[in-house]
């Protein structure tokens, strides 16, 4: 499959008390049409900054892509000025946030905001706009999408409002949609059947999809392939079923045996000790080394993602000096 | 929404009460009585005593306090002590040149301080900032006849570009080469005000997640601005300038008084001077209640702005 989305060496830096601190490194992802690819990792792993990036919406001060490229069909959407960026956001390549309550703008109708995507991109009138507005909102399952294009975000329950989000994003039929741990805000059931929604859209329409979540169910659920991100860096890329069976990466393993489960009971959970380190603090050589029970001298050297013994044919590839021992340290239920 | 005007009509009913009672304890407060302040110190006890019943000072205060209640809801302001014409006819003569004076350094101060916010809070800790920022400063911590005395001084006096005296005129060239000068006295006070309050409601909003969501729809950076930044970022501004506006009037009184401009400036201390008890009631409840509706006004613009207000 040929890559929709390819970013390599994505190397992203903030300045904090006048120092330039990488808060993702060296960051590979690559996405095709028609697939949905996981990324997870606990809060602060820079998950949130990779689609940012990727979009180009960090803040413009204090932040910058310090190396590395944004391939999209062909195109270095790191080199493209803020205007060129402009057009590609919301057309080509679509991205829906977290935060239902606070990310639809107060003051304008639910209608208006989806319809303003039409009007910028598609050049269409405010009426012809506003009508496709309404036939989105029934797309994405909203009931009395007539009544609901006039009312404003306040009016919408958190469910609503991020279906309304997705109507937004989808109204151009991007390419690629990016979306920021879409359903943590929402309660279980509404959860659910916002997922299916993405899972069916995305059916419907080739899209390739980048889901962030540190919700490694809804990974099970949802994803064709995942990448753990640990302290800025991909840590183990491979397919859904691959990474559940296999788990190469110490840290990949710490996160399934956190995992809540049906078939588990909740007080076999094992919480990761430790946290993931500030930008500033960041170990020299493997940023897990602090809380990885099979640390070793070794590990002191700052390895480098590469692939996994015995994985046959497929794509998988982790980021530890014990990788060629995937097999051995795998999990085991 | 309707119902929303009805609600915020029944909310202020208690706050004019509370006012009314305010007035009608300060008149009552000042040394000496209404019938002393009309007849002079020198006046026999038995004209103060005709007087007084004929004020009906002579009443218990409970009876008093509902005549004056009475009067006051109903707009009997009484007759003014010094001129002898209505206390409604004297104010009405001079209100316009008042609201003018406010209305026109509102004015200003929204075509300067809005711009000016803006780009200080776009260009945030660039040179545009730290300008607005000194220039907001200055123009807060002058008091405004201060401003006042000096700029006649330069543009009147100096200059000669203004006349030093403002003179009734129905010329309109005249009437604005009259009102220039102190509406740009109060204008510029205002825009300090309103600048620095769209600088930081801006900033804000700014921050917020709907514009991070309106960058990621590809919203081109002026309608982002205008469409999203600026229509958010004017509800804390409404709120703040509605806010001011006693003060502002308040202000405009004492600028009236330096640049001689006729006006409730003059009329008050016209009323003081004299002692006239019936106008300063009267004036001091015009005054607040027209505080009062600015502040309803002020509400229901806020409405307007934001769709959350009239719904909840
Ligand atoms: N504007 C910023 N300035 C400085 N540091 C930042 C900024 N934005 C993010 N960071 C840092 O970059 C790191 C990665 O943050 P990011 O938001 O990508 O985490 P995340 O994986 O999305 O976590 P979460 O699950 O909490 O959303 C964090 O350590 C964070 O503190
Ligand atoms: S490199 Fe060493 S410290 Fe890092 S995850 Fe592997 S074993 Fe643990
Ligand atoms: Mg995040």
């Amino acid at each position: 499959m040929t890559a929709l989305l390819d970013i390599r060496g994505l190397t992203t830096e903030f300045r904090v008390n006048g120092h330039w601190h990488a808060a993702i490194q060296d960051v590979n992802l690559s996405l095709a049409a028609n697939e949905t690819l996981a990324v997870v990792g606990e809060s602060g792993s820079g998950k949130s900054v990779t689609a940012l990036s990727a979009l180009r919406l960090l803040p413009q001060a204090g932040a910058r892509i310090a190396r590395g490229e944004i391939l999209f069909e062909g195109r270095d959407l790191a080199k493209l000025s803020q205007r060129q960026m402009a057009k590609v956001r919301g057309d080509e390549i679509a991205m829906i946030f977290q935060e239902p309550m606070t990310s639809l703008n107060p003051t304008m109708t639910v209608g208006d905001q989806i319809a303003e995507v039409l009007m910028i991109h598609r050049g269409m009138s405010h009426g012809a706009a506003l009508k496709e507005a309404r036939d989105l909102l029934d797309e994405v399952r909203v009931p009395d999408p007539g009544r609901r294009i006039t009312e404003y975000p306040h009016q919408f329950s958190g469910g609503m409002r991020q279906r309304a989000m997705i109507a937004i994003a989808l109204a151009c039929r991007p390419k690629v949609l990016l979306a920021d741990e879409p359903t943590t805000a929402l309660d279980v059931t509404v959860q659910h059947q916002v997922l299916t929604l993405l899972d069916d859209l995305k059916r419907e329409r080739g899209m390739g999809v980048i889901f962030i979540t540190h919700n490694l169910g809804v990974v099970a659920q949802i994803a064709d392939r995942v990448a753990v991100m640990y302290a800025g860096e991909i840590v183990e890329t491979a397919d859904c079923t691959r990474l559940f069976a296999n788990p190469a990466h110490p840290y990949t393993e710490a996160l399934l045996r956190a995992m809540p489960r049906v078939d588990r009971r909740a007080d076999t959970l094992e919480p990761i000790p430790g946290s993931v380190p500030s930008i500033t603090a960041r170990p020299a050589g493997c940023h897990f080394a602090p809380r990885c029970g099979y640390v070793r001298p070794e590990c002191g050297h700052h390895p480098a993602l590469g692939p996994i013994s015995g994985a046959g044919g497929s794509d998988h590839q982790a980021r530890c000096i014990l990788r060629a021992k995937a097999e051995e340290a795998a999990w085991t239920v | 929404m309707t119902r929303y005007i009805i609600r915020r009509l029944l909310a202020a009913i208690p706050t004019l009460l509370a006012m009314l009672t305010m007035v009608f304890v300060l008149v009552r407060l000042v040394p000496g009585d209404a019938a002393m302040a009309m007849l002079g110190d020198q006046a026999s006890e038995v004209s103060l005593a005709a007087l007084r019943a004929k004020l009906g000072l002579d009443q218990p205060i409970g009876v008093q306090y509902l005549a004056f209640l009475r009067d006051m809801l109903g707009g009997n302001f009484g007759v003014s002590m010094s001129s002898g014409r209505p206390v409604l006819e004297e104010v009405a003569r001079v209100l316009p040149y008042t609201l003018e004076l406010t209305a026109s350094a509102i004015l200003i101060g929204a075509i300067f301080g809005l711009p000016l916010g803006m780009v200080a809070a776009l260009r945030r800790n660039a040179w545009p900032d730290y300008l607005s920022r000194i220039l907001s400063l200055t123009g807060l911590s002058f008091p405004g006849f201060v401003s006042g005395i000096l700029m006649l001084l330069a543009f009147a006096v100096y200059l000669r570009w203004f006349p030093v005296m403002s003179t009734a005129s129905d010329n309109f060239v005249d009437h604005i080469r009259n009102l220039a000068l102190p509406a740009l006295n109060l204008g510029l006070i205002m825009t300090a005000y309103i600048t620095r309050v769209t600088r930081s409601s801006m900033l804000n909003v700014l921050g917020e997640d709907y514009i991070r969501t309106a960058r990621a729809k590809g919203v081109p950076p002026r309608r982002l601005i205008l469409r999203h930044g600026l229509r958010n970022a004017l509800i804390p501004v409404v709120t703040v300038v509605g806010l001011y506006f006693g003060t502002l009037i308040g202000n405009s009184v004492l600028v009236e008084m330096v640049f001689t401009r006729p006006g409730l400036g003059k009329l008050i201390l016209g009323a003081l001077q004299a002692r006239d008890y019936t106008l300063l009631q009267g004036l001091m409840v015009i005054f607040a209640s027209f505080v009062i509706l600015v502040n309803i006004l002020t509400d229901l613009i806020y409405a307007v702005v934001d769709p959350r207000v009239s719904y909840s």
